[in-house]
């Protein structure tokens, strides 16, 4: 059992507060994504949890037992880092050996053999054992890096953004990998990164985090369809989710000249902030709304279209084969159910307030 | 017009700046290669043309050929031998000794403790001392009946320098107090370069603090520390000043002491040349040794 359970955290270093009240609780055997920009307290939380940085106030419990008084050592985690830090001046097999070969573990000569070769297979880098990591390139060490945590057969991982200095090809088998190998182990997984991709394609669970605030928790689709304040709407997806202010009224929104038509209830009669996916913006002649084509980037799969309704930026996307032209003024509608409303000033969901 | 003008431009660029790029390099090359012949390079083939011969710089009579001789006498000296082997045990006392103390306390200094820099500056200080210096105040320090080592240690009249067996070690002693902060600068230098991340792996891999130091800290200070050995060495094969002045001990009868006695006052220039010529040969020896396991501990 290797549940995760923060409570009241809160860790400053000098005048700077990395993390504040922060609760967060990651159930056994969970894949779970943290996602925040850069400070915002990702690294700061998983270090706590690893036990390399003691929090202010708060307790730590990992497995239902308080951990606040033990060392890193005693925790039973596996981390694993964006700067790899495998073991200089060995080889592979002597990374991988390293952590069966510390004082408190009695690991016979065959046990450490075979969980190496094991490790070694399940990540595809069995032909690399006699090599010295200085040789190898950026994917092979994070995979030396990942096998060097898979080895102890730890309950928990912690992972540090682990593939942001990868290349993007790399990145994705790796993603697809490192979901296998968690469905595989069935250990809990605590995984930090500020890109929403790998958030949305591996996590069982997001966690939003913001200036050292757990804003939001849940699965993929929760934030991505039901985020709780804008923040977090535009935390995920790309490109992001259009943020207009208007009017609500009579189950029309008012923005600027035009109108139209939304399912949503919440801040009827006042002025809010509508929020809207590319995805659910569409290009129909006779449609209300109007806006000039600024940019056309084609992806191959769709068309990422910005144009401008008066003063505001929208993002849309359409299928690659939509014809337009840059400088065409096109008419454009939503689809009313998709369209969530927030609070022009605090940027909550009204819908969820 | 425009022939004019590339005409003149190479002229007014070097007016312009006064000098051209030769003379600026000549005025800056020609005075160091000079001083380098004079005061290197001449003595240099000197001493090796006077290492053949019965030179003395105290007579006026000429300077006779005679060969290998004096390297013959030399090497067929028991006594010479014993200034060798006196020589090399000094050399590994004091050399091993500044390699424990100075890494040690690099160790101790690279952690966050407070007044750091100031302790550090402290810990430099011997090293910044003159070695005659050095040499005359401890033997104050040894002096059996009112020296301070004696009554802190409580030895009552314990002869450091005058025991034939001791001296050698007093005198390795004062050159581990004078020179580990050296050997402290540089492994500080090398335990700081040593990734943070790295440790905090080895903690979560649940290494003991002796698994992490010989298997994380000592391979990658290891390029420099060797460094520091190669200096420390070659510097405790010369040793002289603080030796001569310490003891005058036959057992503390370094090569350079010998070689300080045989050279200007036995006035025997030919031999010394010689002498100095494989006490020179011994030390490049001994350095290409340690640079071949230097350039190892860089490859591995």
């Amino acid at each position: 059992m290797a549940r995760i359970e923060l409570k009241g955290i809160s860790k400053s270093f000098g005048a700077q507060r990395a993390l504040r009240d922060l609760d967060l609780v990651v159930e056994d055997g969970e894949f779970f994504v943290l996602l925040g920009r850069t400070g915002a307290g990702k690294t700061t939380t998983l270090r706590v949890i690893a036990g390399l940085e003691k929090p202010d106030t708060g307790s730590v419990a990992i497995g239902n037992r308080d951990v606040g008084g033990w060392t890193a050592a005693e925790r039973d985690v596996a981390l694993v880092l964006q700067q790899y830090s495998l073991y200089p001046r060995l080889t592979v097999r002597g990374n991988l050996e390293f952590p069966l070969r510390s004082r408190v573990r009695n690991f016979s000569e065959e046990e450490i053999a075979a969980r190496v070769q094991k490790a070694a297979q399940t990540l595809q880098i069995t032909h690399l054992l006699d090599r010295k990591v200085e040789r190898l390139s950026g994917g092979e060490m994070q995979r030396v890096s990942i096998g060097r945590a898979i080895v102890r057969q730890p309950s928990v991982f912690l992972m540090d953004e682990p593939l942001s200095a990868l290349d993007a090809k790399l990145r994705e088998s790796l993603r697809v990998e490192l979901k296998k190998l968690h469905s595989d182990l069935g250990a809990t997984f605590l995984f930090v990164t500020h890109d929403q991709v790998e958030a949305m394609s591996m996590g069982d669970k997001i966690g939003v985090l913001q200036q050292g605030r757990l804003v939001q928790v849940g699965t993929p689709a929760d934030i991505y369809e039901r985020p709780l304040n804008t923040f977090v709407a535009r935390s995920v997806g790309s490109p992001p989710m259009n943020l207009i202010d208007g009017q609500l009224s009579g189950g029309m929104a008012e923005i600027g000249a035009c109108r139209l038509p939304v399912r949503a209830a919440a801040g009827a009669g006042q002025a809010v902030t509508f929020g809207v996916r590319p995805e659910n913006v569409v290009l129909e002649s006779g449609a209300p709304g109007e806006a000039r084509i600024f940019d056309i980037e084609d992806q191959g799969v769709i068309k990422v279209l910005s144009m401008d309704m008066g003063e505001t930026r929208l993002h849309v996307t359409v299928p690659a084969g939509t014809h337009v032209a840059r400088d065409e003024v096109v008419r454009f509608g939503w689809k009313p159910e998709r369209v969530l409303t927030f609070d022009p000033q605090t940027g909550v969901n009204l819908a969820l307030a | 017009m425009a022939d004019v003008m590339t005409r003149l431009e190479p002229n007014t660029r070097a007016a312009a700046r006064g000098l051209s790029d030769l003379s600026i390099r000549n005025l800056f090359i020609i005075p160091t290669i000079a001083f380098l012949i004079v005061f290197n390079v001449f003595p240099l083939l000197y001493s090796l043309y006077t290492a053949f011969t019965d030179y003395r710089a105290s007579t006026s009579a000429p300077a006779n050929w005679i060969g290998l001789a004096n390297f013959r006498d030399l090497l067929s000296d028991p006594f010479i031998w014993r200034n060798f082997t006196i020589t090399a045990k000094y050399v590994i006392i004091s050399v091993t000794g500044q390699v424990l103390v100075g890494f040690g306390l690099a160790m101790l200094l690279n952690r966050p403790i407070p007044l750091k820099g100031l302790i550090t500056t402290l810990l430099l200080l011997p090293m910044m001392l003159s070695p005659a210096v050095v040499g005359l105040f401890w033997k104050l320090l040894y002096d059996p009946s009112f020296g301070i080592i004696n009554y802190f240690l409580g030895l009552g009249k314990f002869e450091w320098l005058a025991d034939p067996q001791v001296a050698l070690y007093a005198v390795a002693i004062v050159d581990i107090w004078m020179w580990s902060p050296f050997v402290m600068l540089l492994s500080l230098a090398g335990l700081s370069a040593v990734p943070k991340h790295l440790y905090e792996a080895a903690e979560i891999d649940r290494a003991g603090p002796f698994y992490t130091f010989f298997r994380i800290t000592l391979p990658l200070v290891a390029p420099i520390l060797m460094i520091a050995i190669i200096f420390r060495t070659m510097e405790a094969f010369k040793t002289f000043d603080h030796a001569y002045i310490l003891s005058t001990q036959p057992t503390t009868e370094l090569i350079a002491i010998r070689l300080y006695k045989m050279a200007f006052l036995e006035w025997q220039t030919g031999m010394s040349s010689a002498f100095a010529y494989i006490v020179l040969i011994v030390v490049v020896a001994i350095t290409n040794i340690y640079v071949k396991y230097l350039n190892k501990a860089k490859a591995r």
